[in-house]
Formats: C-alpha cells, sequence, structure tokens
C-alpha cells in the first residue's frame, strides 16, 4: 500500500479543499523519526463528506491534525478555498482555518471543566473579539439538541457523554466553519448515542451546507456517513472509493481483511461479490486468519516498498522493491496495490 | 464469521459451571444505593459462551465482579442472591477460599491488557508466579509451562517472550498473555470482560477466535461481556442482553438476533450502522438516556425510552417470562436452558420466530 500518488484528486477549481502529499513526521529521539503520514493527497468538494478509515498508528489523526496545522505539516500543501494554510503566520493562519473546525474523540476532556455550557458555546466568537447574545447561543444550541434553560449553568461533568458531544458540535458551529473534522467522534460513545450524534452530524451537515472530513476506524459507521471513502494504512493511502462501492467493490488486500473482520450481528448477508478472491483467513470465519499476522509493522521504521506486504496474503517480490501507485480501477475507485 | 455452527459438546460434559439466582449488587455512594445488578438469574454450562451484552452502566461488569466475589457484602456495597461455582457459594467463601478460586477455578481477561500487567515484571514472571500460587511446582517445571501456555494462546516464539517485558508486545500479543494468564492453572470458567475493546478490528476477531478455540479445545465455560452485538453474535451460543441492571432479554443467539422481543433489544440492533445498508443511510437512534440506577423508573426501566410502552408498563414491573410457552411453541434448541425469555408486559412477537442454527442437535 503505497499509496503515494494523486490521480484520485479532481479538478483543482471544483475543490474545496485540497490536500497534496502531506507528509507528518515527529522525532524520536536517536535521531529516529516516525512516520505518522507519508505523502498522503486528497480533496474535498463542498458538500462531501470524506471518511478516512484506518486502524490505531495509520496516521488517520495525524492527517487530520495536519489540516488545521496541529502541528503544521513536515512537508505537503493543504488548500482551503484557493488560500494555501502551510506556512502561514501565526495570525493569519489562525483567520484562514477558522473555516475549519474539529471534534474530537473524547468529548469531555477536550471541555474546559470549569466553564459553564453557556461559556464553553460562545468561547470561539468572543476569541475573536465579537460579542455573542443569549439568543445565539439558545439557537445552536437548540440545533444540537440541548436547552439553554436545562444545561446553560451545567458545567461538563454534569452533562453525560452524548450531550459533551452535542455540546462540541455547538462549540464548532458557532464559527461557523465550511469544513467540519472529526476524528473519532463517536468511537466512546454507547451504541444508542452513537446513533443520535450520527443523524445529528447528518442534519446540520444538511442544513449548514457542510463538507466533512470524518475520521473513525468503525467501517460501518464511516460507509453510513461519508460519500467517499479513504482507507489507510501505516501512513499511506490503500484505497480510495465510494462509500457504496466500499463493501462489493474495494479491492485492495487491506480494505478486505478490514471489512472480514468486522463482527456482524446475524441478518445481514455476509458481504460477497469480492472482484478477487482472497485467502484471508478461512471460510468459516473460525480460527487464527491465516497469513494475516496481526503485527503492525513499526513507524519507526516502515517496510520497503508497499507498506503493507508484510501482512499481505498478495505480496510478491515486486511489493518489497516497487512502491505501488494509487491507480484508477473503475469510475471513481483508486487502488493502490500492484495485485488487486 | 457469524454464520459458524457451533461444535457442540457432547451432553454428559455439560455441566453445570456457575449458577447465579436473584443477585442483586447495591453499592452505597453519596447519592444514594446504586442498584447496580439487580435481580439477575444465569446458568452456564461447561463448554459454552454465554454472551452478556449492554451499554455502559447496565451493571454488566458489576455483574461479572459480583460472580468473581470481587465485589462483596461490605461497608460499600451490598450482594445478596446467590453465585454457584460449582456447587459452592462464591460469595460466602472466606478470603483464602476465594484467592484459591481466582485463578485456578475463574479465569479473568480484562478489557486494557496493559493494565492488567506488571509493567516491570517479564511476561514469563507474570505466568510462573500465578502458576506456583496455585500449584506446587519447581521454577523450572513452572517456566516450562509457562512456554507451553504462551504457544496454546498463538504466540510465536515463546521462548523470546517470557523473556521480554509488557511493553515490548504489541496490544494483542499482551491480550494473549493475558488469557494465558486466566487460563495457567485450567480453570473451569473464563469471565472476559470487553476483551477486545482496546484492540484493532483485525485484532480483534483474531482474539475472539482464540477464546472461541479454547472454549472448544478445553471445555471453558465463557461469559463474554461486551457492549459490542456484533462481538457478541458469532462467537456467544446464548445472549443475555441487559439494560439497566437487569437482564431483559436471553435466548439463543440466533433468536435474540433474527426476533428480538424485548423493544430495547430491537432498538439496539436497529441502531447499528451496517455495511450491507446503503450509505447515509438514517439511523435508528434511541431517544432519552439510560435510567439513573439511584432513582430508576417504577415498572419497567426501558418504559421512558420505549415506543411500544403503555400505561401498565409504568407501574408494574415485568419479569423474565418464557416466550415459548405462549407464543412459540417448540422454540429453539435444548429446552428451558436455551428458551426465549423476555421481561417485557408487551414482547414483540410479529416476527416468526426463525429455526436455530447454533443450538445443541
Amino acid at each position: 500500500m503505497a499509496g503515494t500518488g494523486s490521480d484520485h484528486l479532481r479538478a483543482a477549481a471544483s475543490a474545496l479543499l485540497t490536500v497534496d502529499g502531506l507528509v507528518v513526521e515527529f522525532p524520536a529521539g536517536r535521531g529516529e523519526r516516525v512516520h505518522a503520514v507519508s505523502g498522503v493527497s486528497f480533496d474535498l468538494l463542498p458538500g462531501e463528506t470524506l471518511g478516512i478509515l484506518g486502524e490505531s498508528g495509520c496516521g488517520k489523526s495525524s492527517a487530520g491534525r495536519a489540516l488545521m496545522q496541529l502541528p503544521p505539516p513536515t512537508s505537503g500543501r493543504v488548500v482551503l478555498q484557493g488560500r494555501e494554510l502551510t506556512g502561514l503566520s501565526r495570525r493569519a493562519g489562525r483567520e484562514a482555518r477558522a473555516a475549519m473546525q474539529m471534534i474530537f474523540q473524547d468529548p469531555i476532556s477536550s471541555l474546559n471543566p470549569r466553564r459553564k455550557v453557556r461559556d464553553l458555546v460562545a468561547e470561539g466568537p468572543r476569541m475573536w473579539g465579537r460579542k455573542v447574545d443569549e439568543e445565539e447561543i439558545r439557537d445552536v444550541l437548540a440545533a444540537v439538541g440541548l436547552d439553554l434553560d436545562v444545561v446553560g449553568d451545567r458545567r461538563p461533568h454534569e452533562l453525560s457523554g452524548g450531550q459533551c458531544q452535542r455540546l462540541c458540535i455547538a462549540r464548532a458551529l458557532m464559527l461557523e466553519p465550511t469544513v467540519l473534522i472529526c476524528d473519532e467522534p463517536v468511537s466512546s460513545l454507547d451504541v444508542s448515542v452513537q446513533a443520535q450524534i450520527l443523524n445529528l452530524l447528518a442534519d446540520t451537515k444538511a442544513s449548514r451546507e457542510l463538507s466533512m472530513v470524518f475520521i473513525a476506524h468503525d467501517v460501518a459507521v464511516v460507509k453510513n456517513v461519508s460519500d467517499r471513502v479513504m482507507v489507510m494504512y501505516l501512513g499511506k493511502v490503500c484505497e480510495v472509493i465510494g462509500a457504496d462501492d466500499l463493501v462489493d467493490r474495494g479491492r485492495h488486500p487491506y480494505t478486505r481483511l478490514l471489512l472480514d473482520s468486522v463482527p456482524e450481528v446475524p441478518e445481514v448477508p455476509k458481504a460477497s461479490g469480492v472482484d478477487v478472491a482472497l485467502p484471508v483467513g478461512p471460510e468459516s470465519g473460525a480460527g487464527p486468519a491465516v497469513g494475516v499476522p496481526g503485527e503492525l509493522p513499526s513507524p519507526l521504521d516502515p517496510p520497503s516498498g508497499c507498506r503493507f506486504r508484510t501482512r499481505c496474503p498478495l505480496a510478491t517480490d515486486r511489493c518489497a522493491a516497487e512502491e505501488p501507485l494509487l491507480r484508477e480501477v473503475g469510475a471513481g475507485r483508486y487502488v493502490a496495490c500492484h495485485h488487486a | 464469521m457469524s454464520a459458524v455452527p457451533m461444535r457442540t459438546l457432547q451432553a454428559e460434559d455439560r455441566a453445570t459451571v456457575l449458577q447465579v439466582d436473584d443477585l442483586h449488587t447495591v453499592i452505597r455512594t453519596p447519592r444514594g444505593p446504586v442498584r447496580a445488578v439487580d435481580g439477575v438469574s444465569l446458568t452456564l454450562r461447561r463448554g459454552e459462551t454465554l454472551g452478556l451484552v449492554g451499554e455502559s452502566g447496565s451493571g454488566k461488569s458489576v455483574l461479572g465482579r459480583s460472580i468473581m466475589g470481587l465485589y462483596r457484602s461490605g461497608s460499600t456495597m451490598s450482594v445478596t442472591g446467590r453465585v454457584l461455582f460449582e456447587g459452592r457459594d462464591v460469595q460466602a467463601m472466606q478470603a483464602a477460599e476465594l484467592r484459591a478460586l481466582w485463578g485456578s477455578g475463574i479465569g479473568m481477561v480484562f478489557q486494557d491488557p496493559l493494565t492488567a500487567l506488571n509493567p516491570v515484571k517479564r511476561i514469563g514472571r507474570h505466568l510462573t508466579e500465578t502458576l506456583r500460587r496455585h500449584q506446587t511446582i519447581s521454577v523450572r517445571q513452572a517456566r516450562v509451562r509457562a512456554i507451553e501456555l504462551l504457544g496454546l494462546v498463538g504466540i510465536p516464539d515463546p521462548r523470546r517472550r517470557v523473556e521480554q517485558y509488557p511493553h515490548e508486545l504489541s496490544g494483542g500479543m499482551r491480550q494473549r498473555v493475558v488469557i494465558a494468564m486466566a487460563l495457567a492453572n485450567d480453570p473451569a470458567l473464563v469471565i472476559a470482560d470487553e476483551p477486545t475493546t482496546a484492540l484493532d478490528v483485525t485484532v480483534q476477531r483474531q482474539i475472539l477466535d482464540l477464546l472461541d478455540d479454547l472454549r472448544t479445545e478445553l471445555g471453558l465455560a465463557i461469559l463474554l461481556i461486551s457492549h459490542n452485538l456484533g462481538v457478541v453474535a458469532g462467537r456467544a451460543e446464548r445472549v443475555a442482553v441487559m439494560y439497566g441492571g437487569r437482564i431483559v432479554e436471553t435466548a439463543a443467539a440466533g433468536d435474540v438476533f433474527a426476533a428480538p422481543a424485548h423493544p430495547y433489544t430491537g432498538a439496539l440492533l436497529a441502531a447499528i450502522p451496517r455495511l450491507a445498508d446503503p450509505a447515509h443511510r438514517r439511523l435508528r437512534a434511541i431517544d432519552g438516556t439510560p435510567p439513573d440506577l439511584v432513582s430508576p423508573p417504577v415498572g419497567c426501566r426501558f418504559a421512558p425510552r420505549c415506543p411500544a410502552a403503555q400505561d401498565d408498563c409504568r407501574t408494574a414491573q415485568p419479569v423474565l417470562t418464557d416466550l415459548a410457552t405462549e407464543a412459540r411453541a417448540g422454540g429453539s434448541g435444548d429446552g428451558v436452558l436455551n428458551a426465549h425469555r423476555a421481561a417485557c408486559l408487551h414482547p414483540n412477537l410479529g416476527a416468526e420466530p426463525r429455526p436455530s442454527d447454533q443450538g445443541v442437535r
């Protein structure tokens, strides 16, 4: 999976956000570097939701933060509405990225525990020196399903996890963003609350004409919210595919492994119609999956060529020598694999 | 993996390992007593996996710990009812008996393998310690057994791994070590409390497969506690759904998922996004929040959130009732134990019962 390459990018004029050759590295001492994101490109059209799917350590959160310049990427370009965000001065950067807002995984720890709900909501605009009246706070809270009279004077610890996440969404909306970046927004929530928040995000996106980057590890959740899905592994892109094509037409071996590993409640027929038959695990599903060791290689010293080759059932010598580039395999479907 | 036929053991092997009768665990807090487990009964036999499903705060972990005897009556909590492990009452045991029970009778696998392991002890030491505590064997024998156990749980190169520290292993490998520790002294029952929640999905499947293989090989009884219906679906023969400290529905796994009788089970199933659905399909969320167990609602605890609730639901407390005797004679699988029961005054019996493909044949 190598996934460098930019064949999947669309005409620059139509894109709201274009990310090109994003590299994020962190120093790890002794001259070593963690290669968190290694040359990832993607774009986002107005009103589109891009899902970034991957397991822990794949660089999906680092990529999301690099968009916000938190911290700025090691190299690569982030262009929002025609404006280059990397390399801006502090002040100009803050202004430019107000149009992008972010929601995090743990809603409780992303709120200041000492402030009341009414102040938390107004924090963003006040930072920009804008006066916020009570009506505005009431409206935005109502939009996320909270009542100012009930929760206005509460502090974060007096709210449930779902309410905190609603509050985080309200905070983000106060700045009237055009792009909402959600980093695992529902993974710490219960199933019943998860559905409430996902529905809320869908409604908010529609009513405010937002574009969204939705980062998560849960395949079914990502499929549900996304128009387009980008699968990442160890800092690289494996596959870019329309959400509705993911299950039946996703063909990168890692995408197949992910789909095959999802524990699903029966009654749903098992995903079939695989383009390529892959020996990912025995058919019965029992017993350890053969040829797919669970060990993620170290991001300090990622494998040469395709980064997935150490776990890939299709790997050959070519995969070690040559990094596969994203290539189009069908309408709107791009795969970075020599053999898929 | 959902359609895995359970490899079933012979009937004579299926002795009852665990029996819980009307267990109540009340935790005293400054806000008042929290009835975390409120009248739970269940039975677990040899070679069987019982899946216990519930959202956070439903009492599933407290139930697991009460069964272990980790929670006992004292100044901060009261545990009433009976927990019989191989015929012995866990709650009546003395401290020494409990120490003998933990490890050699009941093994426990926790959610986070990193906090379950001591960071300054080598992997081998974790295993030899528990082995030598419960068995009279030499250090050398214990070490040989430790290497065997690591091999059993699928850790490659166990000879090298015993010399390593927990931080040198990946999350999946650590969880395998925790499972090896739980199995070290041949327990009859393993309580796995969210064993894969901290793991990635590709690793999760390997760990669930491992537990399932060990169950058939060693004839273990497994209590698999999870918030994830999908995790439980393919692995458990029977499923119990908890809500507000009570079991609201229990049946053979196939019956629970194919024809949920309790509205909560149905709502929970409907709230999960599924891969087979088209993108952007609207999810059916459950309105409201779980009950506060300091002052739970009178009557059915799900009534305030239940779309089918009627007046009697808010006054009368429903008990677990056998559905087979009323509406679906025949039911599924083997008689009383796999019977489909729900604690609901107006259970959903609309769906035709599907012949179980998972029960004992």
